[in-house]
């Protein structure tokens, strides 16, 4: 069912394939499909669970200091929805034959990679605000695109993840509405954080179209049906104004609007930092790792007395 | 109701805010540490749960009290905090965690089936509904008390030493209290020494399955509410820190 370009009849099921696709039909687990659909799948289902578990650490930071109790409660919900997204995701992943403990280990070992925007500190409270805001925001963007994509399950998990999103979202953009219009020192974290978390966000929707080296295959075959450039377009004009109407700059001197497209122009990425950042490089790529490292041997002895105790009680 | 039931009543609610407050923070610490992510889910949400019981405490006593629930919560020093020393501690490793979870569960399970009896409506109906969900974490709990007390050597070994160190501790849950005369004369609340019997018969039984040996020791650590280990006193630095660094501003 994973079709390799050696056979002979290769091409006749890969035409047939990118039919369905073309008539906008789901591929289903069993279903036949080239190995590098089955490969690049793995690829991004996994690296996008990744980036829900490793996710919940920067928030997870702040849980204990959240200023108030109704936050407090929203924040511990968010991060427990992170962990939910990254079990579907997992398991959808496990629909094509990866296992968990594969994929748990290529991400221990740096094999797989997870958002890059994981790998900034969160240093204040408004932090949260701007992460549910920008961060959830730019993720909605990607993900409401792959709840269209061709893989039944992957599109069905985007469905699911994307409508809690949506909430997480609000709840960012809410906190910092609140804080711009707050006291000056809310309203200066707010700025703060936008001033942090604005760049590596741009940065999440990944490389130029003209650099990025999976596109056209993903687009071809439907995992992906808009370029990485187009999405970020996208963000950029939803939230310009937005961060405008609240009296908040964007820290970026080249931006402009342009009247004849109607889109917000940014300056240009430091793709030296992305690249530095997506090689393990980042301010917080070792403590990330290092954490989930830690979790993970910290709980062998819990896995391996559920095991024993899984044998002799079946 | 006359003052002094009043007084004692919103005590009493102090005093379960508080229990359900410190051990929701330090549950929550373990969010994105568990040692499997379906675990990460299941005990942030135990978490997000006691908060949540909290909360709808810290608001019955707001009622008596005027006090608003976020003032009571962040600002009020660790002296005027009212919970027992079993929830202050670090939450150590998997094992101290759950069986400390579970000690608790069981307790609460127990009380709030006397509470949901109150004479205060509004206390009676809130313990009838914080109940539903106590059940399902017992459940949890429990089930991973027989795992991890069945498991391998060495999860046996961990839960039998955290059982020496907790069992001192949740006795603290079971003593009078100079409230507990007034809200039992109101049929308001019974006193905590009256549940004793059953939760020693419950854990028991259910330790024991799980190849634990109860500990001799019945002597709680402290039997004031006043009193606390240095260990309040630096999850509230941290729990307080941003809402006392901006006192004016609302979040």
């Amino acid at each position: 069912m994973y079709g390799q370009e050696t056979d002979p009849d290769y091409p006749t099921k890969l035409a047939e394939f990118e039919a369905r696709i073309a008539r906008g039909e789901k591929i289903e687990p069993g279903d036949w499909m080239p190995e590098r659909y089955r490969k690049q799948l793995i690829r991004m289902i996994s690296q996008h669970a990744h980036s829900e578990v490793v996710g919940m650490l920067p928030e997870g930071a702040w849980i204990t200091r959240a200023p108030n109790l109704r936050r407090k409660q929203v924040l511990l919900a968010k991060v427990q929805d992170e962990g939910g997204h990254g079990q579907y995701l997992y398991h959808a992943a496990e629909t094509l034959g990866a296992t968990r403990e594969e994929m748990l280990q290529a991400l221990l070992t740096g094999q797989a990679k997870y958002s890059s925007i994981f790998n900034y500190p969160t240093v204040t409270w408004s932090d949260m605000g701007a992460i549910g805001w920008l961060v959830d925001g730019a993720a909605i963007m990607n993900q409401t695109m792959l709840a269209q994509c061709s893989y039944g399950p992957y599109s069905r998990a985007m469905v699911r993840i994307c409508a809690e999103e949506g909430f997480h979202k609000k709840q960012g953009q809410e906190m910092i509405i609140q804080y711009a219009q707050g006291t000056p020192e809310q309203k200066a974290m707010a700025q703060d954080s936008i001033n942090r978390f604005w760049w590596p966000t741009l940065m999440m929707f990944g490389p130029h179209d003209s650099a990025s080296a999976n596109s056209d295959e993903l687009i071809r075959w439907g995992i992906k049906t808009k370029t990485n450039d187009q999405l970020r377009q996208e963000f950029v004009n939803e939230l310009v104004p937005l961060l405008h109407a609240l009296g908040l700059q964007v820290p970026d001197p080249d931006l402009h609007y342009d009247e004849e497209t109607g889109n917000w122009i940014s300056g240009e990425i430091n793709w030296d930092e992305f690249w530095q950042v997506v090689k393990g490089n980042g301010p917080m790529n070792a403590a990330r790792l290092q954490a989930r490292q830690e979790a993970h041997d910290n709980g062998r002895w819990v896995r391996e007395a559920l095991a024993a105790y899984g044998e002799r009680h079946p | 109701m006359n003052t002094n039931h009043q007084t004692a009543l919103a005590q009493k609610l102090l005093f379960l805010a508080d229990d359900e407050l410190i051990l929701a923070h330090r549950n929550s610490e373990w969010t994105g540490h568990g040692p499997i992510l379906e675990e990460d889910i299941a005990f942030t949400n135990i978490a997000l749960d006691e908060m949540g019981h909290a909360a709808t405490w810290h608001r019955l006593r707001q009622e008596l009290t005027g006090e608003d629930v976020d003032t009571a919560v962040f600002f009020r020093d660790p002296a005027a905090y009212r919970n027992v020393q079993l929830v202050e501690l670090p939450h150590g490793d998997w094992a101290f965690s759950m069986l400390r979870q579970y000690l608790f569960d069981v307790y609460e399970l127990v009380h709030l089936a006397q509470l949901a009896t109150s004479s205060y409506r509004p206390l009676a109906e809130a313990a009838a509904k914080i109940r539903v969900e106590e059940i399902y974490h017992l459940r949890h709990t429990a089930a991973w008390v027989t795992r991890l007390g069945l498991g391998t050597a060495e999860s046996h070994q961990r839960m039998q030493t955290t059982l020496d160190t907790l069992w001192p501790y949740a006795q603290q849950l079971f003593v009078n209290l100079p409230e507990d005369e007034a809200l039992g004369e109101m049929g308001m609340a019974v006193s905590p020494s009256s549940l004793l019997e059953e939760w020693q018969h419950l854990t028991t039984t259910h330790l024991t399955q799980a190849n634990l040996i109860i500990p001799t020791n019945h002597m709680p650590p402290t039997t004031d509410r006043a009193d606390h280990t240095d260990h309040l006193t630096s999850l509230l630095a941290e729990m307080q820190s941003v809402a006392r660094q901006y006192p004016t501003a609302v979040w």
